[in-house]
């Protein structure tokens, strides 16, 4: 038989399969319906609203204080940074004049949650390529920012520790020395998930030149977190517009130029590196003080329109509140940094097969409740 | 630029401002706001990214509100090389078939964006390649963001 004959009786053809709902390596309800050819991928759509809530709409009928309690289910695993944006947007419509205390122990926590977050993305990372140890020393390491938590508020994941004016309550008298405890024990554990996953052979080839990002691209398809700079796009928040106690701390903004899966990774390793430098210049001066100012029971806010945005651990957070001057916002709006980070996923992964969309999506580190708000 | 300098900078490209319904606003929000007739919208937001000094390469909120007797939609944009922003609204009276050109072409962040809206707000986005709800199924009726959305089922009313 001809070549020609072989090709024609084995014609390739393009084909749907659905990846998800239910798939692991989706991290959540997402269904990605993937156009490939054998294992080239020609198109990923992503069909989204398995687990949508409508917390926008809901926010038009609650107070300001309720607000903040539907936020942590947003991003579960930024909940402390998620309640923090609310609260800071209702407190400069107010115009409060927040106890420096209360500054300090915010960005203290946000930092802490930013290395949870990535501690059990860097598990599922390293599971996401077939790598099952590293979940396990994820997790072991969370687990203490975990009790941290529950000591400070009693939730592990969903916080609600903060409230418009301030704290719900003080911190626990432990929290300074468990916190130290923590950072002390993590600095030996980064450079042992480095050992474990980072300089392994396999790992490195099924991330580095995969899943390219541009600059240019990055920025048009609203790109935020280290999905935006590890492509040397500078986005951090934290830097640009910075809030609560992120100005008196000096810590560098992890950029990486290279764009692909590889450098995705290595930026948010670089970030918990600052993270915990960010703990440390401010561990030891928590300022004396109050930890909440009184707010009026029932909160209005001034007629206007109130934009915050903040650095969770996936990118850039803005809450958007439109105020007619009564006791519930009229309109309520979360700009997530999941969906706009979601949206680049096809322009990134055509082309490549399948097996390296797995490992893209894992380096996009997508939360779908983020999405489907 | 200040915003001073913005609004000079655009209103110059308009032979007669009040022509394409140009107002600008920097009352109750802490950007400036720039709002325009919806069929000057997508000529205007070309602009605002091409041109070097305004160069507002990133729109990072894209939203709709429905003031009930209008529907507006709301572009928030910064430049990251100038680190200015501006917010772009328009707004249309009609609520049966509100159409809005889209901007995806400009931004593509804003093909999901849009979706949203249109999923939420029933704004139809004119040369949107593919303007189907977002969140939503397909047969469900009736846009949930609006005011006057009832939904006896689903909706606790306080």
């Amino acid at each position: 038989m001809s070549t020609a004959t072989i090709n024609n009786n084995f014609k390739s053809e393009e084909y749907f399969i659905n990846m998800g709902p239910q798939h692991p390596a989706t991290h959540g309800v997402l269904r990605l319906l993937l156009t490939i050819d054998g294992e080239i991928i020609k198109k990923v759509e992503p069909d989204l609203g398995y687990i949508h809530r409508s917390i926008e709409k809901m926010c038009e009928k609650d107070s300001y204080q309720q607000i903040v309690h539907l936020t942590d289910r947003m991003d579960y695993l930024s909940s402390h940074i998620n309640n923090e944006a609310v609260c800071l947007c209702v407190e400069n419509a107010l115009q409060l004049e927040i106890p420096e205390r209360v500054k300090v122990i915010r960005t203290i926590l946000d930092e802490l949650t930013r290395i949870s977050s990535h501690c059990l993305w860097w598990g599922v990372m390293g599971m996401d390529v077939g790598a099952l140890t590293t979940y396990f020393y994820g997790f072991r390491d969370r687990e203490m920012i975990n009790d941290i938590f529950e000591e400070t508020c009693g939730a592990r994941l969903t916080m609600n520790y903060n409230i418009p004016g301030g704290l719900m309550q003080d911190i626990h008298p432990n929290f300074v020395k468990r916190v130290k405890e923590f950072i002390a024990h993590f600095k030996t554990k980064i450079p042992e998930y480095n050992r474990l996953l980072t300089g392994n052979v396999i790992f490195q080839k099924r991330t580095i030149g995969v899943g390219l990002l541009t600059k240019e691209d990055a920025i048009s398809y609203g790109a935020s977190g280290p999905v935006g700079r590890a492509s040397g796009y500078s986005c951090d928040v934290r830097k640009h517009h910075p809030y609560s106690a992120l100005d008196r701390v000096d810590f560098k903004e992890a950029l990486a130029t290279e764009g692909d899966s590889f450098a995705r990774y290595r930026v948010r390793i670089q970030e918990m590196w600052e993270s915990i430098s960010i703990i440390e210049q401010l561990i030891d001066n928590i300022p004396e003080g109050d930890f909440k100012v009184p707010t009026n029971a029932v909160i209005k806010l001034p007629k206007g329109e109130y934009y915050q945005k903040v650095e969770t651990a996936r990118g850039e957070l803005g809450v958007y509140i439109i105020s007619t001057g009564t006791k519930n916002p009229y309109r309520v709006k979360f700009r997530s940094p999941g969906l706009s980070n979601l949206s680049l996923l096809n322009h990134i992964a055509v082309g490549g097969k399948i097996g390296d969309l797995v490992a893209t999506m894992a380096t996009i580190d997508i939360v779908v409740p983020d999405i489907d708000r | 630029m200040t915003n001073q300098e913005l609004k000079d900078l655009i209103t110059g490209w308009f032979a007669i401002p009040e022509a394409v319904q140009l107002e600008f606003s920097e009352e109750g929000s802490q950007f400036l706001n720039l709002s325009i007739h919806p069929d000057y919208l997508h000529e205007t937001m070309y602009y605002l990214k091409l041109n070097r000094d305004t160069d507002f390469d990133y729109l990072y909120c894209l939203t709709g509100i429905d003031w009930e007797k209008e529907l507006e939609v709301v572009y928030h944009l910064e430049s990251t090389e100038h680190r200015h922003s501006l917010v772009v609204r328009t707004k249309t009276s009609d609520r049966e078939t509100p159409v809005i050109d889209s901007v995806q072409d400009i931004w593509p962040t804003a093909n999901f964006h849009e979706r949203e809206v249109y999923d939420f707000f029933g704004i139809r986005f004119k040369n949107h390649p593919n303007m189907k709800r977002l969140f939503l199924a397909e047969d469900w009726e009736g846009f949930p963001l609006r005011k006057d959305y009832v939904d006896e089922v689903n909706m606790v009313v306080k």
